[in-house]
């Protein structure tokens, strides 16, 4: 009888893993691939050292005008600039209350995901918006800051804001209206609405508000300018918070509305109890996606001689002593949209994850 | 909504919800006429106090000004507001034709790209996709106008391709072609070839389905269309010559010129609608099930008559509504041009023209109303398309 030792176990074979492997499979794995690599890496070659050169390496970070590098980014046009870059033309003195408001809104947001007692946090999210207001033009106590000193980036934020606040309860009410069947009247209203807004570009429902809006009420001559283009952007984003509700609310089973029906409650309570949370929970990807788009069409307000970040670029450059600087300035606007775009998607694309999970 | 069943007795008349959907309709709808009627009257004594005209008649008064670019013939002393109307609607149609061909060539290069097995390609496109879908449209076309285009050289020192194409900060210039007496044949040939390949494909289809046999109706076709007039040019003794661009003084003369807002528009439209297509692209292709490839595998079918027969069909069902979308997304995107001048519909109407007439209404609703017809009109190709590419037999 043969007796069989135990043999001790092979290291996996080379050319299985480790760099070369991974190289191999991924980047070489035949001839079209490994040129299409090579050529990937030449035009990563050709871009990307010179970019960082001058983002980073040769840039100039400190100092006065005099002492600049040629080759790199001046960046101190952006830190001589920056309290214009974020306030617009805000008073110096008083940019702790934006701050603050930022401070606020970070709580705010803190509160409602904490707070257990309904009634405490509809009464915050009601106080909210008002108190931001008071803290930002003035009032009660407070030096009244004009809307035409607002600027920056804290308009973009402010239009951003209100856009999606204001044109949230509006867009659920169109959207209800085009889903209610056994009232065609309301329905074809909404659905003339809708199809309005969304099938003109925003810029002429911009220019509607600014030129037309005024003329539509009694000495409306004297319409402060930013009220007029956010009326423009909720009407606008409200078309389509309404169709992203819409998609919700077809997703809901109909077991579910009739459900509703059977248990007595009436079609307000059905909707507000039964079918609003579940339609909102699901469309949350689709409304943060909607809501990305209306932050970069915040940008169309400039058009409209609003100061946004993006019209601080041309703004600041017209300063006699800092001309020139319009490259720094893009790069930065561009940076800033980016990074609140590209987080807003990165949340939106998490929640979808976690909804997916419970599909698999 | 199912129709509740009445409780015997009856339901009161304020709980009938007939009843009820009647009040608030007519609640809503002497709401809405209410606040329409207030806003029309005040409008009306607004537009008096301010000795506004109103009606159409302006579109008969000449213009007046000067317009960059012009598709159609235009003056500026004798042409009226509604030739500067039609202007604006070809210059939109232009740019966005442009952007809308290297917007689909782009976004399906990324898109394809973003699924390749190769790590670099596949981690370029996505890095492509994050960056540029992130930054708003309007930030991209003032950065290649203001950044990129200005600092292009003057035309004394222009950029030279072969000596008949250049670059400079006054646009970018190429020949002209110069059709001459004969080449109208060529243009004939071309809609000849075209009639004809239509047929071809036809009775191509038609054999196909009855006897099974394959034809190679692409490569023919293709080889038809662009050989015929080829040969044409030939026979008709080259009649289409080319008017080179030349430098004169300070600028250039002849050829034709792009001018330098409708490249940074079309430049900034295409790289932006790009990363939406791409996206699309990728997410009819992931759409198609691994099983079908798998399936046809077995099936003993070829790889590239897989992509042909199996996947590309049903990507596309999934791909083209969402593209379509982004088209129309497009065009509605070109009105940024206002923001760097390019002579297209907003710029040119609810700018110039509103500036100089002052009858804010009729012309804004104007503008709203060429947009809403490229809308109606999209959306009526999109609904075709639908219709012609659901599954059918089910």
């Amino acid at each position: 009888m043969a007796i069989y030792d135990v043999k001790p176990a092979q290291p996996a074979p080379v050319n299985h893993h480790g760099v070369f492997h991974w190289l191999r499979v991924n980047l070489f794995k035949d001839v079209k691939n490994a040129i299409l690599s090579l050529l990937c890496i030449y035009l990563l070659y050709l871009t990307v050292p010179p970019l960082l050169d001058w983002l980073f390496f040769s840039a100039t970070w400190s100092g006065s005008q005099d002492e600049v590098t040629k080759d790199g980014a001046r960046w101190i046009f952006i830190i001589e600039k920056f309290d214009q870059f974020i306030y617009g033309f805000y008073p110096e003195h008083l940019h702790w209350r934006p701050l603050f408001v930022a401070a606020l809104t970070v709580a705010f947001i803190a509160s409602v995901k904490l707070l257990k007692s309904i009634k405490l946090k509809i009464a915050i999210i009601l106080l909210y918006p008002f108190v931001s207001i008071i803290f930002i033009y003035g009032g009660f106590g407070l030096e009244v800051v004009e809307t035409d000193k607002w600027g920056g980036l804290m308009l973009t934020v402010i239009v951003a804001a209100v856009g999606i606040i204001a044109s949230f309860p509006i867009g659920i009410m169109l959207a209800l209206g085009r889903q209610a069947d056994n009232m065609p009247v309301v329905k074809t209203l909404c659905i003339t609405f809708i199809e309005f807004v969304r099938g003109v570009p925003l810029i002429t429902i911009l220019f509607m508000a600014s030129v037309v809006l005024p003329l539509f009420f009694r000495d409306g001559l004297d319409f402060d300018k930013l009220l007029r283009a956010l009326i423009g952007i909720t009407l606008f984003q409200a078309a389509y918070i309404a169709e992203v509700v819409r998609g919700g609310l077809q997703a809901i089973p109909k077991g579910q509305y009739e459900a509703s029906e059977s248990l007595g409650l009436s079609y307000w309570q059905g909707m507000i109890l039964i079918i609003l949370p579940q339609a909102l929970k699901i469309s949350i990807p689709n409304l943060v996606g909607s809501f990305i788009s209306l932050f970069k069409d915040t940008t169309l307000v400039l058009i409209i001689g609003l100061f946004d970040i993006l019209a601080m670029v041309t703004l600041t450059n017209s300063d006699t002593n800092w001309l020139g600087y319009e490259v720094e300035g893009y790069v930065f606007v561009t940076f800033i949209y980016w990074v609140f775009c590209f987080s807003m998607s990165q949340y939106s694309k998490s929640v979808e994850r976690r909804f997916n999970t419970e599909l698999k | 909504m199912s129709k509740p069943a009445e409780p015997v007795g009856g339901i009161s008349f304020l709980n009938n919800p007939k009843v009820r959907a009647i009040v608030f309709q007519v609640l809503a709808l002497a709401c809405v006429f209410f606040v329409a009627a207030y806003f029309t009257n005040n409008m009306f004594d607004n537009i008096e106090a301010r000795g506004i005209e109103t009606g159409f008649t302006f579109l008969d008064q000449i213009a007046g000004f000067g317009i960059s670019q012009t598709l159609v013939e235009y003056d500026d002393g004798s042409s009226t507001y509604a030739r500067v109307f039609l202007i604006g609607i070809l210059n939109t149609l232009l740019v966005s034709a442009i952007a809308i061909f290297f917007t689909t060539i782009l976004g399906l290069l990324i898109g394809i790209g973003r699924l390749s097995g190769n790590f670099l390609i596949a981690k370029l496109s996505m890095i492509y996709i994050e960056v540029f879908r992130n930054i708003p449209i309007l930030l991209q076309i003032l950065f290649w106008y203001n950044v990129v285009l200005a600092a292009l050289p003057s035309p004394r020192q222009s950029y030279s391709y072969f000596d008949e194409f250049f670059l400079n900060n006054r646009g970018f210039l190429m020949p002209k072609p110069i059709f001459e007496d004969n080449s109208g044949y060529i243009l004939a040939a071309f809609i000849l070839a075209c009639v004809g390949v239509f047929f071809l494909a036809r009775w191509a289809i038609k054999r196909h389905d009855d006897t099974g046999e394959e034809f190679p109706i692409f490569s023919v076709g293709g080889a038809i269309i662009i050989l015929s007039p080829i040969l044409v040019f030939f026979i008709a003794g080259q009649p289409i010559s080319s008017e080179v661009p030349e430098l004169k003084g300070f600028n250039f003369r002849g050829g034709w010129v792009i001018i330098p807002e409708l490249l940074a528009l079309a430049f900034a439209l295409s790289i932006y609608t790009a990363t939406y297509i791409a996206e699309a692209v990728r997410a009819g292709i992931e759409s198609v099930p691994k099983g079908q490839k798998e399936a046809a595998h077995s099936l003993g079918l070829k790889d590239h008559v897989i992509l042909r027969k199996i996947i590309l069909p049903q990507a596309l069902r999934v791909i083209i509504p969402p593209v379509i979308n982004q088209y129309l997304n497009l065009v509605k995107n070109s009105s940024l041009a206002t923001a760097i001048g390019y002579p297209e519909i907003v710029t040119l109407f609810s700018g110039t023209t509103l500036n100089q007439v002052g009858q804010a209404i009729e012309i804004i609703l104007m503008t709203m109303a060429v947009y809403l017809a490229f809308s109606i009109v999209i959306s009526l190709l999109l609904n075709w398309l639908n219709a012609k590419m659901q599954i059918k037999g089910r």
